[in-house]
């Protein structure tokens, strides 16, 4: 269907096609449904919060549900203090949420409405939290609003205990799946480090079926544990366009060390937060980690004919395509082409960093691009694999090329809310993927005479 | 009743009904939503969005920040016979100096930058809420690069907060009639037999079945609007004789706007259920007042009607008894239900939707049996607690409202976007029975309905 697309490349300034991005709010309401409790409210039109709501249901397969202030002509006439106030107040008397997180939108932060002002002239409940994160959907993406909402968390409730700290490890995760945060904290609870993680979206957006439904599912860091974040001995930001905000906030407020890694996908950029882990907490390495990684070994060796040399193209969120461009060298493969949506030449440098010192010249990275100009890129000169959300299979089917699925969103197949692709574990699933994917398509179309059993 | 009176929220009783104990009490509908709601609702370039979409050889391009266009690129689920152009997402992806500084200049040259490379017969430009509140001059934009290009640049009006999803589908109709207006017009005597089908999006191709009714009985469909519509067939639409309405809650309006302006009537059909198919292939017969028509139509009914009867049967056996909920954008398509469930020996026991009117209501509440709860505009916990109290088996809705039935171990049914089978017509009637037997009678809800290990 994008077979329309043009192979002659034409300059484009204004126009975006086929985005790899979408909006600030978005990225908010996921952060803030990683605090246990919490109601998301969206302060703008009913159609922000229905379409967010509608994206992350598509995603997780799990019901979303957030508020709105449900903005009219009025509203952006006189501003939205009313329809705020008057929200928060029917969102607590409804459903008794512990606590809200209002993102505001493209509408609010237009006509400029003051939060804080509104907020702090409003009736919370004894008990009852309200904070607030700046989400202007015109400026960079749905990763940009989850560091926002991150940081807000750390600028609205962390504090400092004059009796000196809890002895945790404040980590942030990024945007990553809910499985990914729950595989993060069982490598810190093998190694033996007592953490707050935040925001924490395992046992809220991937909750068992228990035959009853739940508004406020188990999982989620707690209101206490956050402001417990400035007695943390230091932060571990996992991904630097997602995690770096929060993790500096809490260290000019707190002083909380901020360590900035990769998102640990991959077994460089797991080995690099291990080992961080250590030198931070001067623990050893535990048994199970050492055997994990040794499996994980064992299965590169095993199948690196399946990958080596293959020329793959990385598209989706900045923090999760660095990781995963570095993995893709450590097996041998060559991207060609590494792309993402939200704005910010950091990507592009660490991108080409990891390419360059792995010896290969032939490639292009870009930041704020789009699929379009992907496919362009394919059209002209072809890859064997392409690695990214779900929007990439047009361009999967258009010009038959495999594609692994990775980021946000996934619309069209299960497993991610259950399997994580970060840690030692997660690069041997990522493995599993990109070996079948390729092989499948092998043995599909390979002459009759090449079609072997065992490979 | 005990349910109402549990309710805490006062602004919402209005909109809640039970039949037989509010015999003389309609229900309010068409109002805003209350600030704070967790609304199933959209907004107004939702609406114009989905009602204009499926024309399948226009350039879309969303006038705005990124995410009024991310989270509506190809999610209709309309199919084409033709171009594909309609499922690229394009946006002017607005950001931050062009809210200061006001975003004409970059909508202009986004416009240049697709018709050098897309050539598009047409170009809808939709207005967001950000958009409204700057102030940029659509319609002048769009008239200087229709001169400039010599094909149609259509502003919408759908501006996100200026008022609901209904105001949205009124843009979307006000942009299809100047579509029209000066579209090829041959005058002299009309074809009796030459017809619009209005307000059917060809979700899973259900236009196409339809069709072969409308060429087996001799009858002309010039286009339909807007299901696997071009902007060459949209023009010729003026030369129908008559109209006929399936979607009255998007096209109503639309219909009336062409009896004004074209002098051409319309009528209301519906081609869900057999009942309704049967009785709107009557009606659309004597509209055309052929008697070899009419003749075909009756022969067409009672073969179809022997084909499919033995089938619905079978599925009546399994099927017959069980009690639906029903939650859906509009209210002829509830009533449609209600009918389609009857027919399947099923019983519905709660009916609600987004943007139902009060004659349609009406008509509800004089289908269904006493102690049904209708509700308009509802929210997430008003449909657990009435499909609980009601004992519902199997919910019908949309995306946001399937997680929620499967949380509660119930079955479910898109009967909306992401409907994957044709459900409309005799062949529909079948697809749809055999849906509601797959969902309703899967093994899967037996391991909900047990429980744990531990109970």
């Amino acid at each position: 269907m994008l077979n329309n697309t043009p192979k002659e490349i034409s300059e484009r300034s204004a126009l975006v096609v086929n985005p790899a991005k979408t909006c600030q709010p978005i990225g908010a309401m996921y952060a803030a449904l990683g605090i246990h409790g919490c109601l998301p409210h969206s302060h703008g039109s009913q159609g922000c919060c229905s379409f967010h709501r509608m994206h992350l249901t598509r995603h997780f397969r799990e019901p979303i549900v957030a508020s709105t202030s449900s903005f009219t002509e009025g509203a952006c006439v006189f501003g939205g203090k009313t329809n705020l106030k008057k929200g928060l107040e029917t969102v607590f008397e409804i459903y008794n949420p512990e606590i809200v997180a209002v993102n505001t939108t493209c509408l609010s932060e237009t006509i400029g409405d003051d939060l804080s002002e509104i907020i702090s002239s409003t009736n919370i409940p004894k008990g009852k939290t309200v904070i607030y994160a700046n989400t202007p959907s015109y400026v960079g993406s749905h990763i940009t609003g989850f560091s926002n909402m991150t940081k807000a968390m750390v600028t609205h409730l962390a504090s400092k205990d004059e009796n000196g700290g809890n002895n945790k490890l404040a980590i942030i995760p990024g945007f990553v799946e809910p499985s990914d945060m729950a595989e993060i904290k069982r490598i810190l609870k093998l190694i033996g480090i007592p953490f707050i993680m935040f925001p924490d979206t395992s046992g809220v957006l991937n909750s068992p079926n228990t035959g009853k439904y739940v508004m406020y599912p188990k999982g989620g860091v707690t209101v206490e544990e956050l402001k417990d974040l400035g007695n943390c001995f230091g932060t571990i930001a996992l991904g630097k366009f997602a995690s770096e905000a929060a993790a500096y906030e809490l260290e000019k407020k707190c002083e909380v060390e901020a360590h900035v890694l990769k998102v640990p996908i991959g077994i460089k950029a797991t080995d690099d937060f291990i080992m961080e882990l250590l030198q931070m907490t001067v623990k050893e390495v535990p048994k199970e980690l050492e055997e994990e990684r040794g499996q994980l070994v064992d299965l590169m060796v095993d199948i690196h004919n399946h990958y080596h040399g293959k020329k793959v193209a990385i598209f989706g969120d900045p923090d999760i395509v660095t990781s995963m461009t570095e993995f893709a060298v450590s097996l041998g493969m060559i991207p060609k082409y590494v792309l993402t949506g939200t704005p910010g030449s950091a990507f592009e440098k660490d991108v080409t960093d990891i390419l360059k010192s792995a010896g290969i010249e032939d490639f292009r990275v870009k930041a704020a691009g789009d699929l379009m100009e992907l496919h362009q890129w394919i059209k002209n000169d072809k890859v064997d694999l392409l690695i990214g959300n779900t929007y990439g299979k047009y361009i999967s089917r258009a010009e038959n090329i495999p594609l692994v699925r990775m980021g946000f969103p996934i619309l069209d197949r299960v497993g991610h809310s259950y399997f994580p692709v970060v840690g030692y574990k997660g690069a041997m699933r990522i493995i599993e993927k990109i070996s079948t994917a390729l092989l499948d398509k092998y043995d599909r179309e390979c002459p009759e005479e090449d079609f072997e059993l065992v490979m | 009743m005990k349910s109402l009176e549990a309710y805490p929220l006062e602004e919402r009783k209005s909109h809640i009904l039970v039949k037989e104990k509010d015999q003389n009490q309609g229900i309010s509908c068409g109002r805003h939503s209350v600030s704070g709601v967790v609304s199933q609702r959209a907004c107004v370039y939702c609406g114009a969005r989905v009602v204009l979409n499926p024309i399948t050889d226009a350039v879309h391009i969303v006038h705005g920040p990124i995410g009024c266009s991310s989270y509506t690129w190809d999610i209709r689920g309309s199919l084409s016979s033709g171009s594909e152009m309609f499922r690229n997402s394009f946006s002017t992806d607005l950001e931050e100096k062009d809210i200061i500084f006001g975003g004409e200049k970059k909508l202009s040259e986004a416009i240049d930058e697709i018709v050098r490379a897309k050539f598009p017969k047409a170009v809808f430009v939709y207005s967001t809420c950000v958009v409204g509140v700057i102030g940029d001059d659509i319609e002048a934009v769009c008239r200087a690069a229709e001169r400039k290009y010599g094909i149609r640049v259509i502003p919408v009006k759908s501006t996100g907060f200026a008022g609901s999803k209904k105001d949205g589908y009124k843009a979307a109709c006000d942009a299809i009639i100047s579509l029209m207006d000066g579209g090829k017009y041959e005058r002299g005597v009309k074809d009796p037999r030459s017809f619009n089908y209005l307000g059917d999006f060809n979700l899973a191709g259900e236009i196409w079945v339809v069709n072969n009714y409308f060429k087996e009985i001799g009858l002309n469909m010039i286009t339909g609007v807007t299901g696997d519509s071009t902007v060459e067939k949209l023009r010729k639409a003026r030369n129908a004789s008559f109209n006929i309405v399936q979607c009255a809650g998007s096209s109503i309006y639309l219909a009336e706007r062409m009896k004004e302006k074209f002098g051409i009537p319309y009528e209301k059909v519906s081609f869900f259920g057999i009942q309704d198919t049967v009785s709107s292939l009557i009606k659309l017969a004597e509209l055309s007042g052929d008697e070899e028509v009419k003749k075909k139509t009756e022969k067409l009914i009672r073969i179809m009607v022997a084909e499919v009867e033995p089938v619905l049967e079978k599925y009546r056996k399994k099927c017959r008894g069980k009690r639906v909920a029903i939650y859906v954008g509009g209210g002829f398509k509830a009533v449609s239900l209600i009918k389609q469930f009857s027919e399947l020996g099923m019983k519905t026991v709660m009916v609600g939707t987004q943007t139902g009117r009060k004659q349609e209501y009406e008509t509800i509440r004089e289908l269904v049996e006493e102690g049904t709860v209708i509700l308009d505009d509802t929210n997430p916990s008003e449909l657990e607690k009435f499909m609980k109290e009601k004992g519902a088996d199997l919910l019908v809705g949309g995306v946001k409202e399937r997680p929620l039935a499967y949380k509660l171990g119930m079955a479910f049914i898109d009967h909306n976007h992401e409907r994957k089978h044709p459900l409309i017509g005799f062949e529909g009637a079948v697809n749809f029975a055999r849906e509601v037997d797959l969902t309703l009678n899967s093994p899967v809800w037996e391991f909900v309905r047990k429980g744990g290990l531990h109970e």
